[in-house]
């Protein structure tokens, strides 16, 4: 077994007795999970635009060079820059050379998940600028030195005690008897402290949730408003985006939006979705001077013509963690990745190599639940089990694990040992457990009688009873 | 001539619970079908391909449709070895199209077990009766690659005395996932524990099932919890063919 960086078990056991994160994951059925429902119960044709949408992806992933040449000519019409980067070092430096350029000392930014996966809030800083994420919950994941948990709830582990004790313990011009109890006063809080900096911001940086190749056009959707002053305050805008973000037209991304809130908050469209296209034109209240758009590969491109290719389908409105049991019991943290859940699960181990995130796609029931509500219907469990043929080939699981599965599957193979050796087997277990049902400890399973215990057999097995009967001896 | 009704008893039935694989092959007789038990079968490959061990699991799933050969049906107690069956041994063989076609004809046959009662034998009346109330537990396989919902409470509605209660979030997976349970056994035990608090709940004195691990999981949750609620295969029920204690229950209990 390889030495692994992220070691998922230790950090799922750990989060699985932190009480105040159960306490904020508790919400998630009641919430985001029956919102989605509620959302998908009002729009007949939900099911209809999934069929849509997973086709609108696949053509675009099938013709991405044309739609990404495309969309840099019309970005360029409109008088953007666009920078391709094939590695996150390589965006990383873009950024910062534009950032450079404008002599730019405070940097404020929309939420952005690519920009976490290129790493690029550190990067900048280390640079010396200040960067300041404006999102509500990024800012509080930023105030807290941590990752977002969850790539449309970045703060979904925090409760909202802990949220004002960490506003108490950075906003140290905060008077003591500020209160702090209620969201609204969060919010008023954070608001105050964030307006001096999207006034004061050389730099916005911001995400896209789609990239429009007939316009030329990003797309942010947010609720907060947060990522329109980032884009239009500052004199320089610059887009972070993934490849796989560009659609064909205006009207795929309608199709891909009416899915995307409500697969992910339930809401029928976000607060705000807007479309940028450009730096300020003759006659524009407002926009900044200079637009830049880098376009990142980091390491998806080499999944296009893959098994993997599904997952670059994936415009990330959350369901699959919301619906996932492994994320609802552990959290986004566990997944010890930018990306957690099952989109994690697939997507981490092709950025960061599987021997890394080995566990992600291993630590699955595959209930199906992520697939069944995936709004661009990619198959993650299948995707997950591709994961680990990767990974029972290079045999890096446990040795103990892979000599059971070997020994179990040696046996299945040859029905007449299978026969004699599983009768033998039932037999002794029967015996053990000495006329009680259940075994509260047993030595083969000790993970699972630490919680449960485990039933006894019967005693024999069918094959040996059926040969027995009437119809067995006559078969 | 009545058809031939290949019964695939799963593993987990053949080792740990043989009195289901009886109450299925007397369902099967009683909807008007032969039930032959292949003899060459063992496991159809589930643990391998979930696994990540491919060449194992098209061994198996050969090794599967060869046992079965000459069945009409093929029907399994288990919605999950089903839809391995059904759906997965055909993705299987992808690269050798004889093999493949093969597995899709094959997957035309099969069926899992309360499916094939109410689909394919239109069954009206079934044996069992049962004084109480149950709830069912919809196994994930069995629900989303099969969608399977409806038939097993068509059957239970069958049977006398019964009465059906539904559990809180029926649709969330109890975590067993075969082999998930045993290499992710906190996690697994965090799933497990939700979906035991909502059978206590709903109160049944049985939850019933239609895939044996799911219900091993949580009939040896409920036993550590010191529960009295009882868990059984829908097949045993459906039978009549309750003289086994409930899974995890001790031989001298009395009760469901």
């Amino acid at each position: 077994m390889t030495q692994r960086m992220l070691d998922f078990e230790a950090s799922a056991r750990a989060a699985l007795a932190d009480a105040s994160l159960q306490r904020a994951l508790a919400g998630l059925p009641g919430g985001l999970v029956a919102e989605r429902a509620a959302a998908k119960a009002r729009l007949p044709e939900f099911e209809a635009l999934r069929d849509a949408a997973r086709d609108i992806r696949d053509h675009t992933l099938r013709n991405l060079d044309l739609y990404l040449k495309a969309f840099e000519r019309r970005a360029a019409a409109s008088g953007s820059r666009v920078h391709f980067a094939s590695t996150a070092a390589e965006a990383r430096d873009a950024i910062l050379a534009i950032c450079r350029a404008a002599n730019a000392t405070l940097i404020a930014k929309g939420k952005s998940m690519v920009s976490e996966e290129i790493g690029l809030n550190s990067h900048l800083e280390a640079a010396g600028a200040e960067v300041v994420e404006t999102d509500l919950g990024e800012y509080l994941v930023q105030l807290r030195g941590e990752r977002p948990s969850h790539i449309i709830a970045p703060a979904i582990h925090i409760d909202q005690a802990q949220a004002a004790a960490d506003f108490r313990r950075r906003h140290t011009h905060l008077a003591q008897d500020r209160r702090l109890e209620e969201a609204p006063d969060l919010v008023a809080e954070a608001r105050a402290i964030l307006r001096e900096k999207f006034l004061a911001a050389d730099v916005g940086i911001t995400g896209a949730n789609f990239l429009i190749a007939e316009t030329g056009a990003a797309v942010i959707v947010t609720n907060e408003g947060n990522g329109d002053l980032v884009a239009l305050l500052p004199k320089v805008h610059i887009v972070v985006a993934s490849i796989e973000k560009v659609v064909p037209t205006l009207e795929d991304a309608a199709t891909l939006i009416r899915l995307l809130a409500r697969s992910g908050t339930g809401q029928d469209m976000t607060a705000y979705t807007t479309f940028l296209a450009g730096p300020k034109r003759d006659g524009d209240p407002d926009g900044p001077e200079a637009c830049h758009v880098v376009i990142v590969d980091n390491g998806r491109a080499a999944l296009l013509g893959s098994e993997f290719r599904e997952v670059l389908r994936c415009i990330r409105c959350g369901a699959c963690m919301n619906h996932c049991p492994v994320y609802n019991a552990v959290g986004g943290h566990a997944y010890n990745s930018v990306y957690a859940g099952p989109i994690g699960a697939v997507l981490t181990p092709a950025l960061i190599g599987l021997g890394e995130a080995r566990d992600l796609p291993n630590a699955s029931s595959f209930c199906g639940r992520c697939e069944e509500v995936c709004p661009v219907k990619i198959p993650l469990p299948k995707l997950m089990r591709s994961w680990r043929e990767v990974d029972f080939a290079r045999r890096e699981a446990p040795l103990a694990a892979r000599a059971a599965l070997e020994a179990w599957a040696f046996c299945a193979k040859r029905p007449r040992l299978y026969h004699l050796a599983t009768r033998l087997a039932v037999l002794a277990l029967k015996m053990a457990a000495r006329g009680r049902g259940a075994f509260g400890s047993f030595p083969l399973a000790r993970g699972w009688t630490r919680h449960r215990d485990f039933p006894a057999p019967q005693g024999r097995t069918f094959h040996e009873l059926w040969a027995k009967t009437k119809r067995g001896a006559s078969a | 001539m009545k058809p031939r009704v290949g019964l695939f008893v799963t593993c987990l039935v053949d080792l740990m619970r043989p009195s289901v694989g009886f109450a299925a092959a007397k369902l099967i007789e009683a909807s008007g079908c032969d039930v032959a038990v292949p003899a060459g079968q063992t496991c159809c490959g589930q643990p391998a391909y979930n696994s990540g061990d491919k060449a194992d699991a098209r061994v198996l799933a050969l090794a599967t449709m060869g046992a079965c050969d000459g069945c009409d049906y093929v029907v399994a107690p288990s919605g999950s070895c089903a839809a391995m069956m059904k759906l997965h041994y055909p993705q299987l063989m992808a690269g050798d199209e004889s093999a493949q076609a093969r597995a899709r004809a094959f997957a035309l046959t099969v069926y899992e077990l309360s499916s094939f009662l109410v689909t394919v034998r239109r069954m009206t009346a079934v044996p069992g009766r049962f004084d109480g109330r149950v709830a069912y537990h919809d196994a994930c396989s069995g629900l989303r690659e099969l969608g399977i919902a409806a038939e097993p409470r068509r059957l239970l509605a069958q049977v006398a005395g019964l009465e059906l209660v539904e559990m809180a979030d029926r649709e969330s997976c109890c975590g067993f996932g075969g082999l998930f349970s045993v290499k992710y056994p906190d996690i697994s035990n965090a799933l497990v524990e939700r979906t035991a608090a909502a059978a206590r709940a709903a109160d049944p004195q049985l939850v019933l099932g239609g895939d044996l691990g799911c219900l091993m999981n949580i009939a040896g949750k409920l036993a550590r919890q010191g529960s009295r609620i009882g868990c059984r295969h829908v097949a045993e029920v459906l039978a009549g063919e309750l003289a086994d204690p409930p899974i995890a229950h001790d031989a001298l209990e009395t009760g469901p």
